[in-house]
C-alpha cells in the first residue's frame, strides 16, 4: 500500500463546515470549519473549556451539532449516534479509557463489532486480526490478558486496536499522552507515524505544544469555542500557538532564579502508607524538605505520591516519622487530621482540587473560610462572621486573578483554573511554612498556569517550603530544585533538574535504575505492570 | 435416617429450592447487567396471585403462568422505567415494587374473591401436576437407583425441570454468546458498550425484561404448584433470599444451583422437625429452624463467604458523559 497523495484534489478525510452548538447560554462551538486530509495528522489543541470535546463529541455522535455539516471522504455524513460514526470510519481512543476491567482484550476488541451470536467465531477472527495488525503497526497486546492486569500503555493500544478492527480510517485520539511515561509517548508517536504511512487519518486532541510540534502535519488552534487559527506544523513555532490559544503573549518557561535553601522545614523518614484495601502503597519513604526550596516528586500516577500527600495533608494514616520544623507530627490518631496540620504550618492544596479542595455547590467565598472557618478573623463568638469572610474573598480573587470575581458564586461554575485559584489563594495566604501541591495545573489552561507556577515560586523565594507532586514531567522540571522519583511507593532516586533530562527521569519513572543505557519499552512495560498499572 | 427418608428430604429440597433458583436467576440478568433488583420479591408475588387467579377462572394452569409473567413483566417495565429511562435509584424503585406488590395482590384478591385476600384452591387443571418421568415406574424396584430415579428425579412438576435447565442455558448465553459479552459489559462499564456502539439502554431493557420472565414463572410455580392457590405474603422472603444466594453465587449461573439448593434444603430441614429429633436426639424449636435460612443469609451478607464483587456499574444510572 503506498501512501496517498494529499493534493488539493483529494477529497478531505473529514471537513467541517460551519458546526456550532451550544448548552444553554454557552456556545460551546461557534462556526466551526476545519479540513484535514487522508494521510495525516492533525492537531487541535485549545485550553479548557475551549470546546475541543465537544467539537470531538459531536464527530463521534454523542452530541447533534445545532448547525453544519459533515463530510467524510466528500460525502455529506450525519453522525446521530456512535454506531453512525463507527460505520462512517471514525474511530475514537478517549482520554479515559472505555474498557470493560474484568473482561480480556480480545473481548474489548469484539464488544460491539461480533459477526454473529456466538461468540467464539468472533473471538477466533479478533485473534488471527490481531496479529496482522500488531505486526503491521508496532500494537503488540497479550489477547488474553485481563484489562485491569494489563498497563495503561497496552491499555491504550487496546482502544486503538478496537478502532482499527472496525475498519476505522479515521483516528481521533484525545490526550493520549496524559497517562504515559516518555517511553511509552514516544513509542504511541511511532504506531502513529506507522498508521499515517498506512493512510490513516489521525486528530491529536492535546494541550501539550511539544506534541503537536513533534508530530502533527498540521495543527489548528482553538479558543472560547472558535476556531483561532488552522497552520502548517512547520511553519508555526510553540510561541505562536501559545499566543493563539491564549489570546496574548505566554511565557513557556518559569523563570526563577536558583534556590538558597535554608533549614529542614519537613523531615519525612521511614514513611510507610498502607491504604484501607490493605494495599502497601507507599513502602519506606525518607526526604526532606528545606525553607525556600521546591522539592518535585515526580512518577507516573498510582505510584504512591497521592497517599503521600493524604498522609502529609492529614486523611490517610501512616506508620514511620515525620517531623515539622524540628517536631514530630501524629500520623495516626485524632491530633491527625487537616485542621491539626493548619496548625501546624502545613498548607494543602490537593490532587483533586473538585474532590477535596473545594465543596462544589459551595459559593467561593465559603470554600474560602473552609478549613480556616475558626479562625479568629472569620468568627464573631459563636457564630461565623459571614461579612468578613466575603470581603476577605473578594480580596483574594481580585489579587489571584479569578475570574469572574464574584464571591458569591458556586464553586462548580469556576473553570478549572479558576478554581485552583481559589484554593491557592485560601492556602498561600495563610502563610504557611510549608505547602503541600499536587497537580497545581491539572485541566487549567495555559493562562492560569503561568500565573500558578509564579506563585509557587514567589512562595519559595519568601523562603517557604515546597513539596511539589505532579504527573507533568514538564511542570515538575520547570518548577523543582530537586527531583525525587517515585515509583511502586519506593523513591528510586533524587536528581538535581539542571543535571538530568526527561529520558533518564522517565526510566525512573518505570523504576529503572540503570540510566545509563536504553531499555525498551517492552522492559518498561514489564516494570510499570509488575507494580499494577 | 434411611434411603427413603433422605430421598424426600432432597426432593423436598428440590421443589423448595426451585423458586429461589429461578428469581435468583432472574436477579442474575438484571444485575450483571448493572440494574439492582430489590423487587424480585414484589415480582414474585405479583405473579403468584395473577397466576394463581387466572389460573382458577379458566381453570387453565398454563394460561395463568401467562398471566404471572405478564404481571411480573409489568412490575419490571415499572422498575426499568424509573431506574434505566429516568435514572432513579434503584433500590428505591426496587423497594416500592415490593411495597405495591403486597399490598396491591391482597385488596385485588379481596375485590375478585371476597376470600380475606386469597384467592380459591386450586385443583386439577388449574395447577401444575408432577410429571412420572418415563421408566419411574418400572424401574421403581430396583435398588438404590430406583428409588433414586422415582422417588427424587422423577415426579416433580414441569417447572423444577425447567428451573434446573435455565441455570446450563444461563451460562451458556452469559459467557458464550454476543449478547451474554454486551450484557455482562453494561454491567461492568457501560460506556465501553456505548462507544462500541450499542445501546445502553437496550442491553439494560433486554436484561430486565427477562428478570421479569424468570420471577413471573418463579411466582407462578409457588402459587399453582408449590401451593395451590394465592395467600397474603406468600413469596414469603424468597426474593430476598434469593438475592443473598445470588450474591453467596457471587453472580455465576451455576453457583447459583449450589446456592439455592442449599438454602432449599434449609428449607426442607425446617419443615421435618421430626427428623432432626432423631437424628441429633434433641429437640430443636421449630422457629430456630425456620430462621435458619435467614441466619445463612446474614451470615453470608456479612461477609464470611469471602469477598464477593458485584457488576462494577450495578446500581448506577447510566449518564452519557462527554
Amino acid at each position: 500500500m503506498t501512501a496517498p497523495q494529499t493534493t488539493p484534489d483529494t477529497a478531505p478525510a473529514i471537513e467541517l463546515k460551519g458546526i456550532s452548538k451550544a448548552f444553554g447560554p454557552v456556545q460551546a462551538n461557534k462556526d466551526i470549519s476545519i479540513r484535514v486530509m487522508p494521510g495525516t495528522i492533525h492537531g487541535i489543541i485549545g485550553e479548557n473549556g475551549a470546546g475541543k470535546s465537544t467539537l470531538m463529541s459531536i464527530l463521534y455522535g454523542f452530541y447533534k451539532a445545532d448547525r453544519g455539516e459533515i463530510f467524510i471522504g466528500g460525502t455529506k455524513t450525519e453522525i446521530p449516534d456512535s454506531q453512525a460514526a463507527i460505520s462512517a470510519g471514525i474511530g475514537m481512543v478517549f482520554q479515559h479509557f472505555k474498557l470493560v476491567e474484568n473482561f480480556t482484550v480480545l473481548e474489548n476488541i469484539v464488544l460491539g463489532a461480533e459477526d454473529s451470536g456466538l461468540l467464539r467465531p468472533s473471538l477466533a477472527r479478533a485473534r488471527r486480526e490481531l496479529k496482522a495488525l500488531a505486526e503491521e503497526y508496532e500494537l503488540n497486546v497479550d489477547p488474553d490478558a485481563i484489562i485491569e492486569d494489563i498497563g495503561v500503555g497496552m491499555q491504550q493500544r487496546v482502544e486503538i486496536l478496537k478502532a482499527l478492527y472496525r475498519q476505522a480510517d479515521i483516528l481521533i485520539l484525545d490526550e493520549p499522552t496524559g497517562v504515559l511515561t516518555p517511553a511509552e509517548a514516544d513509542h504511541l508517536f511511532r504506531i502513529l507515524e506507522n498508521l499515517r504511512r498506512e493512510g490513516k487519518t489521525i486528530i491529536l486532541i492535546t494541550h501539550k505544544l511539544r506534541e503537536i510540534m513533534e508530530i502533527t502535519d498540521t495543527v489548528s488552534v482553538m479558543r472560547r469555542g472558535e476556531m483561532t487559527a488552522t497552520v502548517k506544523t512547520a511553519e508555526t513555532s510553540p510561541a505562536e500557538l501559545a499566543e493563539l490559544m491564549v489570546g496574548r503573549k505566554v511565557l513557556l518557561r518559569v523563570n526563577k532564579e536558583p534556590a538558597t535553601p535554608g533549614a529542614v522545614i519537613l523531615d519525612v523518614k521511614d514513611l510507610h502508607v498502607t491504604d484501607a484495601k490493605g494495599v502497601h502503597r507507599v513502602k519506606g519513604v525518607s526526604f526532606e524538605v528545606r525553607a525556600g526550596e521546591v522539592l518535585g516528586i515526580a512518577g507516573v500516577a498510582g505510584n504512591g505520591q497521592s497517599e503521600l500527600l493524604e498522609v502529609l495533608g492529614g486523611y490517610e494514616t501512616a506508620t514511620g516519622t515525620v517531623t515539622m520544623n524540628g517536631t514530630p507530627i501524629d500520623l495516626t490518631g485524632t491530633k491527625s487530621d487537616g485542621q491539626s496540620r493548619r496548625r501546624r504550618g502545613i498548607a494543602h492544596v490537593p490532587e483533586d482540587r473538585q474532590a477535596e479542595g473545594l465543596i462544589m455547590d459551595y459559593s467561593a467565598w465559603e470554600n474560602t473560610a473552609f478549613g480556616y472557618h475558626h479562625d479568629d478573623k472569620y468568627r464573631s463568638g459563636l457564630f461565623m462572621n459571614n461579612a468578613a469572610i466575603l470581603s476577605d474573598t473578594t480580596d483574594k480573587m481580585q489579587r489571584f486573578d479569578v475570574r469572574p470575581p464574584d464571591p458569591k458564586l458556586a464553586a462548580k461554575n469556576f473553570s478549572g483554573g479558576n478554581q485552583q485559584k481559589i484554593v491557592l489563594a485560601r492556602e498561600i495566604e495563610r502563610n504557611p511554612d510549608l505547602l503541600l501541591i499536587g497537580q497545581p495545573t491539572r485541566g487549567v489552561d495555559i493562562g492560569a498556569i503561568e500565573f500558578i507556577h509564579e506563585q509557587i515560586i514567589a512562595l519559595r523565594d519568601q523562603g517557604k517550603a515546597i513539596l511539589l507532586v505532579s504527573v507533568e514531567l514538564e511542570e515538575i522540571m520547570a518548577l523543582s530544585d530537586r527531583i525525587a522519583v517515585m515509583f511502586d511507593g519506593r523513591i528510586m532516586g533524587t536528581r538535581d533538574p539542571s543535571q538530568t533530562d526527561e529520558r533518564e527521569l522517565g526510566l525512573l519513572m518505570a523504576g529503572i535504575t540503570d540510566t545509563d543505557h536504553d531499555h525498551s519499552v517492552e522492559e518498561i512495560e514489564d516494570n510499570l505492570a509488575k507494580a499494577g498499572h | 435416617m434411611d434411603l427413603i427418608t433422605l430421598l424426600q428430604l432432597l426432593d423436598s429440597t428440590l421443589r423448595l429450592a426451585t423458586p429461589l433458583l429461578l428469581a435468583c436467576l432472574a436477579g442474575l440478568y438484571s444485575e450483571r447487567a448493572g440494574i439492582f433488583d430489590i423487587g424480585l420479591e414484589g415480582k414474585m408475588l405479583a405473579a403468584a396471585f395473577l397466576s394463581a387467579g387466572v389460573a382458577y377462572v379458566t381453570g387453565n394452569v398454563w394460561l395463568g403462568l401467562l398471566a404471572g409473567i405478564g404481571a411480573s413483566l409489568l412490575l419490571s417495565a415499572i422498575h426499568g422505567l424509573a431506574s434505566i429511562t429516568f435514572r432513579g435509584n434503584q433500590l428505591i424503585s426496587g423497594v416500592a415494587i415490593n411495597f405495591l406488590a403486597a399490598g396491591l395482590t391482597v385488596v385485588i384478591a379481596q375485590s375478585w374473591f371476597a376470600q380475606g385476600g386469597r384467592t380459591p384452591q386450586l385443583s386439577g387443571g388449574a395447577r401444575f401436576n408432577p410429571v412420572t418421568l418415563p421408566g419411574a415406574e418400572a424401574l421403581r424396584d430396583v435398588p438404590v437407583l430406583g428409588p433414586i430415579y422415582y422417588e427424587l428425579i422423577s415426579g416433580h412438576t414441569i417447572i423444577v425441570y425447567l428451573g434446573l435447565i435455565v441455570v446450563p442455558i444461563t451460562a451458556w448465553v452469559l459467557f458464550s454468546t454476543r449478547f451474554g459479552l454486551r450484557l455482562r459489559a453494561v454491567g461492568e462499564n457501560p460506556a465501553a458498550v456505548d462507544t462500541a456502539g450499542v445501546s445502553v439502554v437496550g442491553m439494560r431493557f433486554a436484561a430486565v425484561a427477562i428478570c421479569g420472565v424468570l420471577c413471573g414463572i418463579a411466582g407462578a410455580y409457588l402459587a399453582t404448584a408449590l401451593q395451590a392457590g394465592f395467600t397474603k405474603d406468600m413469596s414469603a422472603g424468597r426474593g430476598y433470599i434469593a438475592l443473598a444466594a445470588l450474591i453467596f453465587a457471587k453472580w455465576r449461573p451455576v453457583y447459583c444451583l449450589w446456592a439455592c439448593l442449599l438454602f432449599g434444603f434449609l428449607q426442607a430441614i425446617a419443615l421435618r422437625s421430626d427428623l432432626i429429633e432423631r437424628v441429633l436426639q434433641f429437640n430443636i424449636q421449630s422457629q430456630l429452624l425456620d430462621a435458619l435460612p435467614y441466619i445463612l443469609t446474614v451470615v453470608i451478607l456479612a461477609g464470611f463467604v469471602g469477598r464477593a464483587v458485584p457488576p462494577r456499574a450495578g446500581g448506577e444510572p447510566y449518564v452519557k458523559e462527554r
